[in-house]
């Protein structure tokens, strides 16, 4: 069993089971560690797959900066133990059987697909087709220049939407 | 032993995990010394000065200090929180070292290069990956003391560590694009040659105002003085360590100190040209110049073994002054001069920054909060991205007109 494929099932447990505490985390602060758990996993799976520059700005935009920001809103707010409702009835009714079910299609699609056998041959030990941070800057600013603008504009938008909710009235 | 044969990249990094950890580790420890001494300058005092000869042996006091007091756990705190943030933390800080070339790659024992403990392709934005991280160390030490001083730190420290990332990260992407590489080594290498045949072809250079911002922002990054208001004394009592006591307090201590070398080792990578020595290597006297910087310092520590020290300090600083002399003439052998070279320049410019760190220290006020806020957001962070903005634009320039 090589290493690289070792690590690819120790941080998919760790990731799972990061999602499944932060659902069951009662107190705010532990549900965002949990899913700074998972977010830091999943960077280690990117890297797993030979994408350094997407593992990177994973950590440093989810981890180091919008979680830093949950944490704070959190501590700034004081946010108390979450209560605990007991299931609500479409939860019950359409829920629950629905996840069910995705989880079957998912399981059932990732049987049929290569992706089952990539994993299985040692998951990506970084390929020869490692994304350089040159190749992604590339598409980025040539072949999908116009996405990527109309992206920076979206957020330009909601940039201006706080500060026009966040203004004090004159 | 297969195991050896087998992954020798493996164990030969562990070895230098290990060896890198016990050179910081030391570092850490005189660090605090050294800052002591330089600020009780500033101050007219004399600093720690009868543990050992100098106070040379204080930081082995500290230490068994503080692993000799009470551990002691607030009863309100959150156990898990409390305990994960100084071990985070540390850890963090410790790891961001391990990314730093101490010296260049050519230098290699057993096909391994030996200064260098991790080569990554993306190393700068890595570096930036876990220091992004180190904030959570302050703030959940803040949250889990289940205290109003410590939290007040942790909002404080979120905040401004956010703030000034942002600062940070665009202040360095000027060098980027000079460099036009993520990896430390080829960062550094790209930074040989001279302007008009003397000035060293650093990225300080054309990038000095990038520098400055750097250097403001990593003072603010680090938490120091004169942005150290998650520890503020007179506001906090202590900030965000006020509910820790014992090694606790030690490993936050400890991580400052090492995120202090860390931001050092990157400001030289960056922009004073790593281990790169600032002459031209015609000049082959300088081979010798960390060996005879050591026995000349020997020289002095003789003289003051001699003539001030008394009792069980002259034997300890007799000691200091063999160690100097024997390091300096092992330095002098013309097989061990090139190989030092490296390593030898690029702690002389962290020992640089450091005491530029103490200097400030021991020298500015501490910043109001709101100044804080607005020096970030609104001088720091326009300054720097007009600086991106024009290094971009004079690099696009030739470009444009070829093109």
């Amino acid at each position: 069993m090589s290493i690289p494929f070792l690590l690819f099932f120790i941080c998919a447990f760790i990731s799972v089971l990061g999602a499944v505490l932060l659902i069951l985390a009662r107190e705010p602060i532990h549900s965002a560690l949990s899913l700074i758990l998972v977010m830091m996993s999943l960077a280690v799976l990117y890297l797993l797959l030979g994408a350094e520059f997407i593992a990177a700005v994973q950590i440093i935009v989810y981890a180091g900066a919008i979680m830093v920001l949950f944490v704070f809103v959190i501590m700034l707010l004081n946010a108390g133990f979450e209560e605990r409702t007991d299931w609500s009835k479409i939860a019950k009714v359409v829920g629950l059987p629905f996840s069910f079910f995705l989880l079957l299609a998912i399981a059932h699609f990732l049987s049929r697909s290569d992706i089952g056998r990539v994993v299985a041959n040692g998951a990506g030990a970084p390929s020869n087709g490692a994304v350089s941070t040159r190749a992604l800057s590339m598409a980025l600013f040539q072949q999908y220049l116009f996405p990527f603008e109309a992206t920076s504009i979206l957020i330009l938008v909601a940039i201006l939407g706080a500060w026009i909710l966040g203004r004090k009235d004159e | 032993m297969e195991f050896v044969t087998q992954h020798p990249v493996l164990v030969v990094s562990l070895i230098k995990i290990a060896v890198l950890l016990f050179i910081v580790m030391t570092a850490l420890a005189y660090l605090t010394w050294f800052e002591r001494k330089v600020v009780a300058r500033i101050q007219s005092r004399w600093g720690p000065y009868y543990v050992g000869a100098h106070g040379l042996l204080q930081p082995l006091a500290d230490g068994v200090k503080f692993l000799f007091k009470e551990d002691y756990t607030p009863p309100e705190a959150d156990k898990f929180a409390y305990v994960l943030a100084p071990f985070l933390a540390l850890s963090l800080a410790l790891t961001a070292i391990a990314l730093i070339p101490f010296g260049p790659p050519s230098v290699r024992l057993l096909g391994q290069s030996v200064f260098i403990v991790s080569n990554l392709d993306i190393g700068l934005l890595f570096l930036f990956a876990i220091s992004s991280i180190g904030v959570y160390g302050v703030a959940l030490a803040g949250w889990s003391s289940n205290s109003k001083y410590p939290l007040m730190g942790g909002i404080r420290s979120s905040a401004q560590m956010i703030s000034y990332e942002v600062s940070l990260t665009i202040s360095v992407v000027g060098v980027l694009l000079i460099a036009g590489t993520l990896n430390f080594n080829e960062i550094i290498e790209g930074q040989t040659g001279y302007y008009l045949h003397f000035i060293p072809r650093w990225h300080v250079v054309p990038q000095i105002i990038g520098f400055l911002c750097y250097i403001t922002a990593a003072i603010a990054e680090t938490n120091r003085i004169p942005f150290d208001l998650p520890e503020a004394e007179t506001e906090l009592v202590a900030g965000f360590h006020t509910e820790y006591s014992s090694f606790k307090f030690a490993m936050f201590f400890m991580a400052e100190y090492a995120n202090m070398i860390t931001v050092s080792c990157l400001a030289t990578i960056l922009f004073f040209g790593g281990w790169l020595s600032p002459f031209p290597d015609s000049w082959t006297w300088q081979l010798y110049l960390p060996g005879a910087g050591l026995v000349l310092l020997s020289v002095y520590t003789a003289y003051d073994t001699v003539a001030n020290l008394r009792g069980i300090a002259q034997i300890q600083f007799a000691v200091v002054t063999l160690l100097a002399l024997g390091i300096g003439v092992l330095c002098l052998i013309p097989a061990v001069a090139p190989v030092i070279q490296g390593p030898f320049w690029f702690t002389t410019k962290i020992i640089l920054f450091l005491f530029f760190y103490v200097w400030t220290r021991g020298t500015l006020p501490r910043f109001r909060y709101d100044q804080l806020m607005s020096f970030g957001w609104k001088f720091l962070l326009p300054v720097s991205l007009a600086n991106l903005v024009v290094t971009a634009f004079v690099l696009i320039l030739p470009l444009l007109r070829h093109g």
